[in-house]
């Protein structure tokens, strides 16, 4: 009889193998706390030593907005978009909480080593944690930006009321993004370095700044193509719900739902069939 | 003779570290070691082909030199570090004590309290049920408020000690130079250690003090270079191991 089937006889189970999805999943909400207090006290702790402390969650996005503002308002000149504050502030404060979700979700095993090394429980608690984390940041800099279009555009109406399930859309996509970057940098350590370059394209091709159906209007197919990428859909969506005369497809409802829904749903999957190799050294 | 009951089965065990290695091989030819790149993955065999089965009741204790693969095979039995090739089989998930990577120096003990409890794996009601418990423990009554960066060393080494020991384990991993502080501190670590290690079904004790195997253990295992060396009784193993030691001086 050899070792293995000696510890089968034995009642004994093999250390660290990964548990089927289901039992996983339920061991991973059963740590919901954990990723929240998680979330929540590292927020607090990235605030504690500055004299505004958490002010800069908000006073950043503002800066940035300022800037993006005057340059590329200046840039675009007659070409911009109407209502041109409203559609900067948007457009970026949507684009920042989705790229910073991917980015710290691609950190979030990489940059956590000792941690994993150390303790044992199921390792999609980091990527979540991440993401609730970007999410938690996003709430005061939500109710910012509805300010801000309160007061330069359209009074508030029951139409905004919209943007609860378009952020629970963007909750999943995020959620996948992060754990299927959490995974690749894993494997591909060098990912991390190309990160920023990643949101940098993003940043500059989904619209955050300029719409894409003024700018394209002479190419049918790149505007049609543009229909499907999902953080151009989001921008929009959020548009239309908080900015007049921003109309929009019907049908982005849709793509945006499958984006999330399938992004989620294969980072789940994707994160969950590599759990083991997390605590490699390599 | 009574069927003993195994806990743990280490069965072949290998755990290679892929390294990308940015250093230099040391050939001892110093124009290589100027000219070299040497850039390149290195595989290390922290673990060779380790076997054995603790059983039920056992303290183990486990010696050897630095980097000789202990703590490798004792995060590979917790199931931290995954094995290249073999297998660990455990008869419940087993644990080593320790909590400190999960605490943020931003934030008052008292919150650090609540995230180690909660990587632990505690619910939020056995955290409030240890709480007063662990923060007496530690010493640290009148601090706990104030952020863990404030504390000196050894009043942080306290508070990590003493939320890691709050929890009760079947099969425990104790790692050498857990006992911290200063003497009155490390006098009441030892003897909290012992009370785990009654609890606990079966331990593992990493150590390089051998009067402390000798004391604790009933049986011994000693590595060398990621190779079993020598698995047998304490007083054998430590004696071949102390042997040993003085041939290579």
């Amino acid at each position: 009889m050899n070792l293995a089937e000696y510890a089968a006889e034995n009642n004994l189970h093999r250390v660290g193998a990964r548990p089927p999805l289901h039992a996983y999943l339920n061991e991973v909400w059963r740590r919901r706390l954990f990723i929240y207090s998680l979330s929540k006290f590292r927020i607090q702790a990235q605030h504690q030593r500055s004299r505004l402390g958490m002010a800069w969650i908000v006073i950043n996005p503002l800066l940035e907005t300022a800037i993006y503002g005057t340059i590329f308002g200046i840039i675009l000149g007659s070409t911009r978009p109407p209502n041109f504050i409203e559609f900067l502030i948007v457009g970026l404060f949507i684009y920042d909480v989705i790229s910073s979700s991917l980015t710290s979700g691609a950190k979030s095993i990489t940059g956590n080593g000792a941690l994993v090394q150390s303790l044992s429980f199921p390792r999609m608690v980091l990527p979540l944690a991440s993401t609730v984390q970007e999410f938690l940041n996003f709430v005061p800099k939500l109710i910012v930006m509805v300010t801000i279009v309160a007061i330069f555009g359209s009074p508030p109406n029951i139409r905004w009321l919209l943007l609860l399930p378009l952020i629970a859309l963007m909750v999943l996509f995020s959620t996948g993004l992060a754990l299927i970057m959490a995974r690749l940098t894993v494997h591909f350590t060098d990912l991390n370095k190309l990160l920023p370059f990643i949101t940098r394209i993003l940043f500059y091709t989904s619209g955050v700044f300029f719409a894409i159906e003024t700018v394209f209007a002479g190419h049918k197919t790149i505007a049609r193509l543009y229909e499907f990428q999902p953080f151009h859909e989001f921008l929009s969506l959020a548009r239309n719900i908080l900015i007049e005369n921003t109309p929009v497809d019907t049908m982005f409802w849709l793509y945006a739902s499958v984006w999330a829904v399938v992004t989620f749903a294969v980072g789940v999957w994707f994160f969950w069939s590599a759990e083991e190799s997390y605590g490699r050294n390599d | 003779m009574t069927e003993r009951k195994p806990v743990v089965v280490v069965d072949h065990l290998d755990v290679d570290y892929k390294i990308l290695a940015t250093g230099r091989r040391a050939t001892g030819d110093s124009k290589k070691l100027i000219r070299g790149t040497g850039r390149g993955m290195r595989t290390v065999n922290a673990l060779k082909d380790i076997s054995f089965t603790a059983y039920e009741g056992e303290s183990v204790g486990v010696i050897g030199f630095n980097g000789s693969g202990k703590s490798t095979l004792m995060r590979a039995i917790v199931g931290l570090t995954p094995a290249t090739r073999g297998a660990v089989y455990a008869a419940s998930r087993p644990n080593m004590l320790g909590v400190g990577a999960s605490l943020i120096g931003e934030l008052s003990g008292e919150k650090n309290v609540m995230l180690g409890g909660l990587a632990l794996g505690f619910t939020k009601g056995e955290i409030d049920d240890k709480y007063d418990d662990i923060v007496d423990f530690a010493g640290l009554r009148d601090f706990i408020d104030m952020p863990m960066r404030a504390y000196s060393s050894g009043m942080i080494a306290r508070l990590k000690f003493s939320i890691a020991t709050s929890r009760q384990h079947e099969i425990l991993i104790v790692d050498e130079a857990l006992s911290v502080g200063d003497r009155e501190f490390r006098e009441r670590s030892e003897e909290r250690i012992r009370a785990i290690r009654e609890a606990a079904g079966t331990i593992f004790l990493v150590s390089h003090s051998s009067s402390s195997i000798l004391d604790t253990c009933t049986r011994c295992i000693w590595i060398d270079k990621g190779v079993l060396v020598m698995d047998g009784e304490p007083e054998e193993v430590v004696d071949a191991y102390k042997l040993f030691r003085r041939s290579i001086k």
